[in-house]
């Protein structure tokens, strides 16, 4: 259960929300919401307005509502009348602390996950709902720390972790070194115009996780894809300025990473297991540019990994033996409708899948997308207590007997950690590629 | 621009057999071809950390413990990124510089080939070395690095205020600035990105972004009065020294110059500017409506429109003509003046204009295999690889290169053997 006061309390601490409305006054607030209003939204979010009849089939939907014992401060509908009704009421004359608590549901307590969208009678997307919040919060300089940091982060260097322009290349330069003590003339071709595939991963790769360059290096050389990487900016597809609503700073960055797949004359764009990546590339960022699709086609890990086993260019030597349970994530599934493609790739590399419920595109978000995990360590208590039922979920997958937990997106994958660890779930959790690289057929390990 | 009057234009061919170093090394990378298309060269893995470039069959006497980003400079110059002993520098033609740092990268080229510059790293300290010649001063970080076209000035966007991770009102204050030669300007913002050096080298532009909200153009460090919801690259006029970038206002696009509108109507989007040789005309990729994308020129866009992108807007030497690749579902296209070459292509680059205007070829790919088409016919031969064609100076015989079956081949033919 939740503690109420100590979470408050926690919150109270965010200099990127604290700092931020200590600036405001209502006059400054009013301008904005109206601002915003009136300059950036249109049919969509009046129709969503009118139509609301406030009769709650969303909350069910939601895992903080469902988590918190049904506290309707938690419900979807119950986040917008919290945030933006009261704002669209008011003709924007809203207090700074409103704006305070506002920035708290929009980027804390909402994941903007869909799978409300999905339980409302009219379709209503609170998600949209939600980012039209932030984008008022952003206007107002009132974003988390953390999250803002973030945003900093890619607008300096067009990644999300500070990595300097050289460290990327040196670290795939060390990476491909290492990797060669396995496959002694594997490469990882950097800036080769004209390559099948660019590979784009996001910027906690090459900081803290190194090795999943490491082994799609090794998938990548394994099944004779001919790749590319690009030695400069726009090889990170990650995109927390969609998150924060810093719209014109998440077109900037996927300029940046569309341009520099055209630099390459790459035909198409795979990217690592990443799901706000997926749908900043191929849903946020790109419209936002005026390209109604991606205008490089872009292939999500999960698809590729398909497209490579179905087509024989990688074997299973040993399917992995550990039962395991597949989480699908939100961006890529219920946004992707990559569900199926992500039984086989789990079917064909592992003896024993065992569904969750519920599945596809009803999953339960993991309570860290929608940039919830980036708002960092001040709102991790938060998300676990907001995802109790994931953790139900996992106990329940794990009673069938699930030993370890797929989860094929990066902030599903640390945000399931935290709940794991903290309900004592105890299940290992793994990407895909950590799966594919162990059970694979690779050459043997001699000078070439 | 680089003279190709002394370049052999006698019609026929020479051969390299490329596919027999492979024979010599460990690996043999991706090759390159000269601009003349007199060498082709790869680096070449000898063992275990000990890399070499292989020009025409002829190894490079210094070896390496790595190579990378192997290219010719438009004169012709043979240039890698090399590291020894953990340090790195630039090799030309088989030479490392003196000077060597904690990392080098991003190569660049001025328009003659005669000058190269590239990002450096030292001590965790950032700028820039011109033909081996570092910056005096470095900085925190460094970012959108240039060279000005005649190869005498460098610039980039630097870090001039310390900061740490997560002061963002610090950051908010304005902890960036673009430097020329290394020399900073005075004013800070929150950022800068893609810089642009005048011709005459006196002024220096760049993408800035007052706070998190305004955005502008700044030029020696001085903002345009004039601030946008955002703006693209900055591209100086070639002889009236003035800067003119892509701008947002109300959720639309057009082009300024000096804070001005000077296109009557704005696009759902407008980058990748570029003016005619001569000044007179100005292009730009636009999408004059959601999801269609287009060339307009002087603000007029072709009625020509494509679904997924244009890029390699080109104008002719004698600024007459506008070519650019287009890209219609997995389809790319030539395009020149408005009209769309019949060939639908799996890949296209950046076109080539013959010196009169009159002929426009370009590298392309089609079912897997690279050749070369020109005004709109493919050449006969389906290549391994090939790279981009040139003109002769007088417009009449294309320089082709390519690979073919492990040989690397030079040939000067007729334009009108695939032209027609
Ligand atoms: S977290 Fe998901 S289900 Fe809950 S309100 Fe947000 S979008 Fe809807
Ligand atoms: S289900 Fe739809 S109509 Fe009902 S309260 Fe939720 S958003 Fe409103």
């Amino acid at each position: 259960m939740t503690e109420p006061a100590q979470q408050s309390e926690t919150k109270a601490q965010d200099k990127g929300i604290e700092v931020g409305i200590s600036k405001l006054d209502v006059e400054r607030i009013e301008k904005v919401v109206t601002g915003v209003l009136k300059g950036e939204t249109g049919a969509r979010l009046k129709a969503y307005v009118e139509t609301c009849i406030h009769c709650g089939l969303c909350s069910e939907a939601c895992h903080y509502y469902l988590s918190h014992d049904k506290d309707p401060h938690y419900s979807p509908v119950g986040k917008v009348k919290q945030t933006l009704w009261e704002m669209i009421r008011k003709k924007g004359r809203v207090s700074p602390e409103f704006i305070k608590t506002a920035a708290v549901i929009a980027h804390t307590e909402c994941n903007m996950c869909k799978r409300c969208a999905q339980y409302c009678p009219f379709g209503i997307d609170i998600a949209y709902i939600i980012s039209v919040v932030r984008r008022i919060i952003h206007r107002l300089g009132a974003t988390p720390l953390y999250i803002q940091d973030t945003a900093h982060s890619h607008s300096v260097t067009m990644n999300q972790m500070w990595v300097k322009a050289d460290e990327w290349p040196d670290t795939l330069q060390w990476q491909e070194e290492e990797a060669q003590a396995e496959i002694p003339t594997l490469r990882i071709p950097l800036e080769k115009e004209g390559a099948e595939v660019m590979y784009s991963v996001i910027g906690p790769e090459p900081k803290f996780q190194a090795q999943l360059i490491y082994q799609a290096a090794i998938i990548m050389d394994v099944a004779g894809v001919n790749w590319t990487m690009p030695a400069t900016i726009g090889w990170d597809n990650s995109d927390m300025a969609m998150y924060t609503g810093d719209n014109e700073l998440m077109g900037r960055i996927k300029r940046t990473h569309f341009e520099t797949a055209a630099r390459l004359k790459v035909k198409k764009i795979v990217m690592g297991e990443c799901g706000h990546a997926f749908r900043s590339v191929y849903d946020m960022g790109n419209r936002w540019l005026g390209w109604k699709m991606p205008p490089i086609r872009i292939v999500h890990a999960i698809e590729f990994y398909y497209d490579l086993l179905k087509e024989g260019r990688i074997k299973i030597v040993k399917k992995f033996d550990q039962p395991v349970t597949l989480h699908d994530p939100c961006n890529v599934v219920r946004g992707g409708g990559l569900g199926e493609k992500s039984r086989y790739v789990a079917n064909a590399i592992c003896e024993k899948v065992i569904e969750m419920v519920p599945n596809y595109e009803h999953n339960y978000c993991c309570c860290a997308g929608g940039g919830v995990i980036n708002c960092g360590p001040p709102y991790k208590m938060t998300r676990v207590n907001g995802n109790r039922v994931k953790a139900e979920q996992l106990f329940s997958a794990k009673t069938k007997g699930a030993k370890v937990l797929i989860a094929p997106c990066h902030n599903c994958h640390s945000g399931l950690h935290d709940i794991v660890h903290h309900y004592g779930v105890g299940l290992d959790i793994k990407f895909f590629a950590d799966i594919i690289y162990a059970c694979m057929e690779k050459p043997e390990a001699t000078e070439a | 621009m680089v003279d190709t009057t002394n370049w052999d234009w006698s019609p026929g061919e020479k051969r390299i057999a490329f596919g027999e170093w492979a024979g010599k090394y460990r690996w043999v990378e991706e090759p390159a071809a000269s601009p003349d298309g007199e060498t082709v060269a790869a680096i070449v893995n000898i063992d275990e950390g000990e890399f070499s470039v292989c020009a025409n069959g002829e190894q490079w006497e210094s070896v390496f413990d790595k190579i990378w980003h192997l290219r010719f400079s438009p004169a012709g110059r043979l240039t890698a990124l090399v590291s020894e002993t953990g340090e790195w520098t630039v090799a030309v033609d088989g030479s490392p510089w003196e000077a060597r740092f904690g990392y080098v990268w991003n190569p660049l080229f001025s328009s003659s080939g005669e000058s190269i510059a590239v990002a450096i790293q030292q001590d965790m300290q950032y700028g820039m070395a011109v033909n081996g010649a570092a910056w005096q001063d470095t900085f925190a970080n460094a970012t959108y690095f240039i060279l000005s076209p005649d190869g005498t000035r460098t610039a980039a966007a630097v870090q001039t205020v310390d900061f740490d991770s997560g002061e963002i009102h610090k950051f908010q204050e304005g902890t960036f600035s673009a430097a020329l030669d290394g020399k900073p300007w005075d004013a800070n913002f929150v950022n800068v990105w893609s810089l642009a050096i005048s011709p005459d080298g006196s002024k220096l532009a760049a993408e800035v972004r007052i706070n998190l909200y305004e955005y502008t153009i700044a030029v020696n460090g001085k903002p345009w009065e004039k601030t946008f919801s955002c703006v693209w690259e900055p591209a100086f006029h070639p002889t009236r020294n003035s800067a003119v970038a892509p701008v947002r206002e109300a959720g639309q696009w057009t082009l300024a110059e000096e804070g001005s509108p000077i296109w009557q109507r704005s696009f759902v989007q407008l980058w990748q500017q570029a003016f005619s040789p001569d000044g007179s005309r100005l292009a730009a990729v636009v999408a004059p409506r959601y999801g269609r994308w287009t060339v307009a020129v002087d603000g007029s866009p072709w009625s020509v429109t494509f679904a997924d992108m244009v890029t390699d807007v080109v104008f002719s030497p004698d600024s007459r003509r506008v070519a650019a690749v287009a890209k219609d579902g997995e389809i790319y296209k030539v395009v020149a003046d408005g009209s769309a070459w019949g060939l639908a292509l799996d890949m296209a680059w950046q076109p080539v204009f013959s010196p009169d205007g009159r002929h426009l070829a370009a590298k392309v790919e089609k079912n897997g295999r690279y050749t070369i088409a020109v005004d709109g016919r493919l050449w006969d031969r389906e290549c391994q690889a090939v790279w981009d064609p040139a003109f002769s100076p007088d417009g009449s015989l294309v320089l082709l290169k390519s690979l073919e079956d492990g040989v690397y081949f030079r040939r000067v033919i007729p334009v009108a053997d695939i032209a027609g």
